[in-house]
């Protein structure tokens, strides 16, 4: 328990105005523009977009540049500038096999329709800090090519058609929202994916990894990692019809798992489903992991007790907004839960030393009387 | 009631306005210097709406996320009503909207259409073409080095 307390506010005050001025840092250097930050710090952007569960690039790098790059901090700032929006309604579903894909890979198929496009990726560089970057910025213009009209498919969808993977299933067209309603176990895979899609990036990425190395291993190959822009559509009822209010870019990211068959399943492929906001390889890649490492149960497998097979465990502690209002919270004062401890320690510690004096007392008894 | 295709056209520039650049819109009708009479239906407002996706990009739906969309309604002084919404934050980008969607149901939709929806329409389709010609020259080719067999 933690009291209110009055007083302070002259310390906070000065201490907000000094945080202020540390945000700018030196004056004597241009100030970071929003649109920078937007610009230049993409991948930050879209990972407060990804958490803060909010897709608007300009305010996540606003928020960026208020939380002074911290980046759960600025997760905070959306998540609650999300609360105060009215909620004008839901979208259709999106339809990712439309998205105009700026890279596409997949590790189990060379050959695929519409091809391997590597898009704009750190992959196969060297990894050496570019000193060049420090001088001059300047870069040249990317290379263009023609563009095909080919259709890009879902690889599962030519698995599919030999009947070599399961299928993805249908559900209800409202799914379970964890924004309006808490969160309540056992949770279904619809509202599972909810909550990983906006968990914290590293904590997917630690679970993730962990079923690599064993605990609750699924065998995952990555079918196909695609990232690009989709348009979102929504019914308009004064309209009467739907149109499309926006387009958002996604990574999608779906993995084939080896499946020996269980109990109730033939042996085939199995599917993990990663889909996040903006260009967000990393945490797409782990959410499927971790996702299919959750069907354990749906699917008959075992459950072997791994980290990432308990939802409870995984949905619980995936919110890093949630852990770390509860973790930060310890710093805040717990003056009266203090004293009371210091209290009992005091009191427990006094009956200790007297106990011990009175023992002393007895063993001295003899020799006193000598 | 608007007939089929005119929803259907409707539908299309709707999705444009919704889709374009923050201003670009708004700066195209300006330039056209109508200042059309209007009152406002519903004022301005920015809110969300939950995106959703599909287990497995085909399966049942789940929530992913909200966009922030800002809409608004008005009426021209002919009784025509447009809706603008639009993808982000911009108040004026959602007024705009509007009011190019009432005036595309008016006498003045061809002027409308050659002038405002058009230039957006190439815009918009340019960049698109661009991002898509250098994501194809990053296209793989692949070719055989050596075969292990024989």
């Amino acid at each position: 328990m933690y009291v209110a307390v009055k007083g302070g506010e002259r310390a906070i005050e000065n201490a907000h105005a000094w945080l202020g001025e540390e945000r700018r840092g030196d004056r004597d250097i241009a100030e970071l523009s929003v649109a920078q930050i937007r610009e230049q710090l993409k991948l930050a952007v879209n990972r407060v977009m990804a958490e803060g569960s909010l897709y608007d690039a300009d305010l996540a790098a606003l928020a960026i540049k208020q939380a002074r790059g911290d980046m759960i901090e600025a997760i905070f700032l959306i998540r609650a500038y999300r609360t105060t929006l009215p909620r004008f309604g839901g979208s259709l579903p999106l339809d990712t096999a439309e998205m105009a894909c700026e890279r596409r890979i997949s590790a189990t198929f060379k050959d695929l329709p519409g091809g391997q496009v590597l898009g704009p990726t750190f992959d196969y560089t060297h990894r050496l800090i570019d000193f060049q970057l420090a001088a001059n910025g300047e870069v040249a213009e990317a290379p263009s090519r023609e563009t095909s009209a080919d259709p890009v498919p879902h690889v599962t969808g030519f698995l599919n058609r030999e009947g070599l993977i399961e299928e993805a299933g249908e559900g209800e067209d409202t799914p379970p929202d964890l924004t309006r309603e808490p969160l309540e176990f056992p949770a279904d895979r619809s509202l599972r994916l909810q909550a990983l899609t906006r968990s914290d990036e590293g904590f997917a990425l630690g679970m993730a990894y962990s079923t690599q190395r064993g605990y609750g291993r699924n065998h995952a190959f990555v079918g196909e990692l695609r990232i690009g822009e989709v348009a979102v559509e929504m019914e308009i009822p004064e309209l009467g019809f739907a149109i499309e209010i926006g387009e958002i870019t996604l990574t999608e990211c779906e993995t084939v798992n080896q499946f020996t068959g269980s109990k109730t399943e033939p042996p085939q492929f199995t599917r993990g489903y990663g889909l996040v906001f903006g260009q967000s390889e990393r945490k797409s890649i782990s959410m499927a992991l971790v996702d299919r490492a959750l069907r354990w149960e749906e699917l008959g497998e075992d459950n072997v007790g791994a980290p990432a097979q308990d939802v409870e465990f995984v949905l619980s502690h995936g919110d890093n907004i949630q852990a770390t209002g509860f973790l930060e919270h310890i710093k805040l004062p717990h003056y009266v839960d203090f004293q009371s401890e210091l209290e009992l320690v005091r009191t427990l510690r006094k009956e200790v030393e007297e106990a011990r004096a009175a023992a002393d007392m007895a063993n001295q008894v003899p020799e006193a009387a000598e | 009631m608007l007939d089929q295709t005119t929803d259907t056209a409707r539908r299309d520039w709707l999705s444009l306005l919704a889709k374009s650049p923050t201003g670009r819109a708004r700066d195209l009708l300006s330039a056209l210097d109508l200042s059309p009479s209007h009152e406002l239906l519903r004022a301005p407002e920015i809110g969300s709406v939950m995106v959703r996706g599909r287990a497995g990009g085909t399966g049942a739906p789940f929530n992913l996320g909200e966009i922030t969309v800002t809409r608004a309604s008005l009426k021209l002084a002919c009784g025509t009503v447009g809706h603008g919404y639009v993808q982000g934050r911009s108040k004026e980008d959602a007024l705009s909207a509007a009011l190019i969607d009432a005036l595309m149901q008016t006498e003045a939709a061809d002027h409308i259409a050659d002038a405002v929806l058009a230039p957006l329409r190439q815009e918009m389709a340019t960049r698109r073409a661009t991002r898509a010609g250098k994501a194809a020259a990053t296209k793989v080719e692949f070719f055989t080095m050596a075969r292990g067999e024989d």
